[in-house]
């Protein structure tokens, strides 16, 4: 059998990290930011877990690290796009350039190895039902966040902000405030999907481990056109993808077929979603 | 009055301009930076910048400079000639891994003369990264996908696939390494001397002069400027949109695919799995070409700047044992500083907007 529950499960496991990151990105889409710097915000996320469970014994402060390292890390762009008015792609390429260099950096001058750390004595996150506690989180954030955002008042505000950010001036809504508070929690979301990765998935930190989630979590706010559920739906693409490329490793396909496989599901939906919703718009959509 | 006074005044102007533009201070506060990182691991700046200084430009690294210039000016000249116009391809490593293996099959299996089959090689290599790009502008003129994320998504089954054939058909047999057998007799790249510079620092160096002259010289060069600076502008003055994106794709992925045979085409004179992309000639590249905000000469001169940060970061690590990745580091900050405070007009987010 192929499709079976264990296929879910591991799934499910592959898309906590996207559908943590891709919901910090489709927060920011939402106020008017477009965040791609979610990969290097995951990945400072990945290294703080790391670190501060190792040098602390509990993988719960390494969560709780990793949260704030990536809320500190997303700064950048807050104070670069919002404050300075600079260019939000060039922050984004930059800033996951950056996490790169850093997280390398300190992994050489911290615990003096390079590549990979990986030490037994380093506390992963507990499972429950098979699951991190961080997967539940990931679920219950999805549904905070379509009720945050289709009813609360703050996230109609956000969204006003990113809509017309004029309008919301106008009537008394700081857009900047709104901007600072979207970027920050988008932080704090890669930073727990980081940390899922480096914690939950498996139990170490590899040099550029997010190897593109954090693009690929980018791709899922546009296919899933920034609503939380539709993330979610695209996230669950993803991990699919992967667990199917995982098990069809097990049958004999080369690692390398696998490996590319969620990028070219990912890609394609893209296409199929995009197309289609371009076909329906073409009549009032041709100016571009 | 004597006219070369009065010529003098904006120069003199331009000079300042020069010190006071973001640039300067990207660059003075990303090295800034980069010492306060220095002092924290215990090193002396001092002493590791002299390192990294006399590791890249004294005679035991000119050459190891000069060769990874050539790749990373080839990667920076591919990612600045679309976004002069505001495009920016991020799909680099499989526009460039590709093109190193098309040379390495061509080098390998063409029945030709050795030097003709090198002509050939970096041909093919050139039309393989041209196609693979021209792919992804045609995703996002007809599918709608954002050039910036199709073109990245595109270069990951591009790695994929390239590693497969490097591990599997086109494995060395009896070796260990993941790599393809080395070129036959003759296939090669002339080196200077002993070095490991190879004819390939001059094709790199003749598209840059080729690219010079297209943005000042010619009508298209004007095309893509105008394009950079006032998207809305260029199309109603009759620029056609998708053609200037097909086009500036397939010059771009083609020059990635040339950096790609270059490198098959040069020591060790075939396709190893990793060695491409492990550099980071794509990324530096990119930060290169950001930096000189894709003006050619400026291109030139920035990517000279990271590979000479590159190569004496090896020289720093041995001399400070501060890891080399600090340069990596280094580089990213001085992007980061200048995209705060620059701008790139015409890069168009209305696109963006109605694809999500």
């Amino acid at each position: 059998m192929f499709l079976d529950s264990d296929l879910l499960m591991s799934a499910l496991r592959a898309l906590t990290p996207i559908l943590l990151a891709a919901l910090g990105g489709a927060i920011c889409e939402r106020a008017g930011v477009f965040n791609i710097g979610l990969e290097g915000m995951m990945l400072m996320g990945c290294f703080t877990s790391v670190a501060t469970s190792w040098f602390t014994g509990s993988a719960w402060l390494g969560v709780l690290a990793a949260a704030l390292a990536a809320a500190a890390y997303s700064l950048i762009l807050a104070v670069g796009a919002v404050t300075l008015r600079g260019d939000a792609v060039v922050l984004g390429v930059a800033m996951n350039l950056l996490a790169v260099g850093l997280t390398g950096f300190l992994l050489r001058t911290v615990f003096g190895v390079q590549g990979t750390f990986d030490d037994p004595s380093l506390a992963g996150l507990p499972l429950a039902g098979g699951f991190t506690p961080l997967t539940y989180l990931s679920w219950a954030a999805v549904a905070v966040a379509t009720v945050m955002l289709s009813r609360h008042v703050w996230g109609l505000r956000l969204r006003g902000v990113g809509e017309a950010p004029d309008a919301a001036a106008t009537l008394g809504v700081s857009p900047a405030g709104y901007k600072y508070g979207a970027i920050l929690l988008s932080g704090v979301l890669c930073g727990l999907a980081g940390a899922q990765l480096a914690l939950g998935n498996v139990t170490l930190f590899t040099e550029n481990m997010t190897a593109g989630r954090g693009w690929i979590a980018v791709v899922a706010v546009m296919l899933g056109r920034a609503a939380p559920i539709g993330v979610l739906l695209a996230a669950l693409l993803f991990g699919l993808a992967e667990a199917a490329g995982f098990r069809l490793q097990g049958l004999g396909l080369p690692q390398q077929a696998t490996d590319a496989a969620p990028y070219v599901v990912t890609l394609g939906a893209l296409f199929l979603t995009t197309a289609r919703r371009r076909r329906r718009t073409r009549p009032t959509g041709a100016a571009s | 009055m004597n006219p070369s006074l009065e010529r003098t005044s904006p120069s003199l102007e331009r000079t300042r301009g020069a010190l006071r533009s973001p640039i300067t201070f990207s660059v003075l506060a990303g090295l800034l930076i980069g010492a306060l990182f220095l002092l924290g691991s215990g090193a002396n700046p001092v002493t590791a910048y002299e390192a990294v200084l006399t590791g890249s430009l004294g005679a035991d690294g000119i050459g190891s400079t000069l060769s990874t210039g050539t790749s990373v000016l080839g990667m920076a000249l591919a990612l600045a000639i679309p976004l002069r116009a505001g495009l920016i391809n991020l799909g680099g490593d499989g526009q460039m891994v590709l093109g190193g293996i098309t040379a390495a099959v061509t080098g390998l299996y063409a029945p030709l003369p050795a030097p003709l089959t090198v002509v050939i090689a970096l041909l093919a290599g050139m039309a393989a990264g041209a196609s693979y790009a021209a792919l992804a502008a045609l995703c996002e003129n007809h599918l709608g996908v954002p050039l910036l994320v199709s073109s990245l998504l595109l270069s990951y089954p591009a790695v994929s696939l390239a590693s497969y054939l490097a591990r599997y058909p086109l494995k060395e047999p009896g070796s260990s390494l993941p790599q393809t057998r080395a070129m036959p007799d003759g296939v090669a790249l002339p080196a200077f001397g002993d070095s490991t510079v190879t004819v390939g620092l001059i094709l790199i160096v003749l598209a840059a002069a080729a690219y010079w002259f297209a943005d000042r010289r010619t009508a298209f060069g004007y095309e893509i400027r105008m394009t950079g600076l006032n998207a809305r502008f260029s199309a109603y003055a009759g620029v056609e949109r998708r053609g200037l994106t097909l086009k500036l794709m397939s010059v771009s992925g083609a020059l990635a695919g040339l950096v790609g045979a270059i490198g098959v085409l040069s020591f060790p004179y075939r396709f190893v799995d990793g060695s491409l992309t492990a550099p980071g000639y794509t990324w530096t590249g990119l930060t290169a070409a950001l930096l000189a905000t894709a003006a050619p000469i400026g291109t030139v001169i920035s990517s000279f700047f990271f590979a000479v940060l590159q190569v004496g970061g090896l020289a720093m690590e041995r001399t400070t044992e501060v890891p080399r990745e600090l340069t990596q580091v280094l580089q990213a900050i001085v992007i980061v500083f200048l995209a705060a405070r620059l701008r790139f007009p015409g890069r168009r987010l209305d696109r963006r907007k109605e694809a999500v």
